[in-house]
């Protein structure tokens, strides 16, 4: 079949973890758009959830670290944190260990993709999910990028690693839906954790919305660094969700929230041909 | 500078339930297996959820190794600015202090 759902969302710690913490006139209009983008996607009858997010250390470290993983189980496990601190329940998450084989091959074609037969599921995947299949009865294929140990790959590659999902997607028979999540700017687990560069979060929003490749390929890691703090890396998941959709985005849910630690988003994008 | 072990260290504790339950029971003995110098030693040894900051930890380790001692989120994020304030700037990584000492972006 082919790619039938695309969309992105956050997926701070916080916004399970300290939802006691939050005021509930920022919360609730979140939790509400979390709620509508899980009637969006299965709205289109997806048979597995990609979801594209950012290594936090769950699965690899720096003694042998890829630039892209791809999950290859039937089943995975999260989340890797505490269960009380993250506000989530351990839990086991359906996989699809031929479809992701299948997926893999393809990308392989283009861009080189380490494969993992065990995945622990952290925040990235496990927040955003909690919302969009809370009961995990959707098979996921989990996907990361790294964004936290240096080297990172480059924005470019991001984008060749989602034109290689969207390939892959197309050439599988089942429905797939694909979510990337991670930050805009935020400085998380830092004392400047809350801090948030809301005017730099909207103009990568209009870019990715715009499905401008050349602007949204533009930034630089220093500079990111310096106006959106070491969580700006994480644009990476949400480019490879432009290059994979080829459409234009939709932003249905923006709003800055100090202790979640990153400006709230959540949007969708129509899927090109 | 042993940064790469003293990391390797929280990434084991962060992920691993034998390395947790030896945390418990032997410290000194899990701390044998890394080599680390004698600040990042102790530094470990004591918890001080501040100085390891300062001396670069990831973010992404140090936070839910903070949790694993049982910080809350405020005495957490407290005591990195005071890791500051005490040993001075973040000295490698991506997780420095940009903000000021009384800032309190997140009311925490």
């Amino acid at each position: 079949m082919s790619l039938v759902f695309a969309g992105i969302c956050s997926h701070a710690p916080g916004i399970t973890g300290r939802a006691g913490m939050a005021d509930p006139a920022l919360r609730e209009p979140l939790y509400a758009a979390y709620q509508r983008l899980r009637a969006q996607l299965l709205a289109a009858h997806p048979e597995a959830l990609v979801v594209v997010a950012a290594e936090h250390f769950a699965n690899f470290f720096m003694n042998n670290m890829p630039s892209f993983a791809i999950g290859m189980a039937d089943r995975y496990s999260g989340p890797i944190e505490d269960p009380a601190w993250l506000g989530i329940p351990r839990t086991s998450i359906p996989g699809n260990a031929a479809l992701s084989q299948q997926l893999i091959r393809e990308v392989m074609q283009t861009v080189d993709v380490a494969f993992a037969e065990e995945w622990k599921c952290d925040h990235g995947i496990m927040v955003p999910l909690s919302f969009l299949t809370p009961d995990y009865d959707l098979p996921i294929v989990p996907v990361n990028i790294n964004c936290q140990g240096p080297p990172l790959t480059p924005l470019h590659r991001a984008w060749a690693f989602g034109e290689a999902l969207r390939r892959a997607a197309d050439r599988v028979p089942q429905r797939l839906a694909l979510i990337g999540t991670g930050g805009i700017s935020h400085w998380p687990a830092t004392p400047d954790s809350g801090k948030i560069n809301e005017a730099w979060d909207r103009e990568l929003l209009d870019r990715w919305a715009r499905n401008d490749k050349a602007a949204l390929l533009s930034y630089s890691d220093p500079d990111t660094y310096r106006e959106a703090g070491q969580g700006g890396f994480e644009i990476r998941t949400f480019i490879s969700v432009a290059a994979a959709a080829r459409g234009r985005g939709h932003l249905q849910h923006y709003a800055p929230i100090p202790i979640f630690a990153v400006g709230c988003t959540i949007a969708t994008m129509d899927v090109g041909a | 500078m042993s940064l790469y072990q003293l990391q390797k260290f929280l990434y084991d504790i962060n992920r691993d339930s034998r390395a947790q339950e030896q945390h418990r029971a032997d410290l000194p003995g899990l701390l044998d297996r890394y080599e680390l110098t004698g600040e990042e030693r102790g530094a470990l040894a004591a918890g001080d959820i501040g100085l390891i900051y300062v001396l670069g930890a990831n973010g992404q380790l140090l936070m839910h190794y903070a949790a694993f001692l049982g910080m809350s989120w405020p005495a957490y994020i407290q005591a990195m600015r005071e890791g500051v304030a005490r040993h001075g700037p973040v000295r490698a990584g991506v997780y420095a202090m940009t903000t000021q000492m009384d800032d309190k972006v997140a009311g925490v």
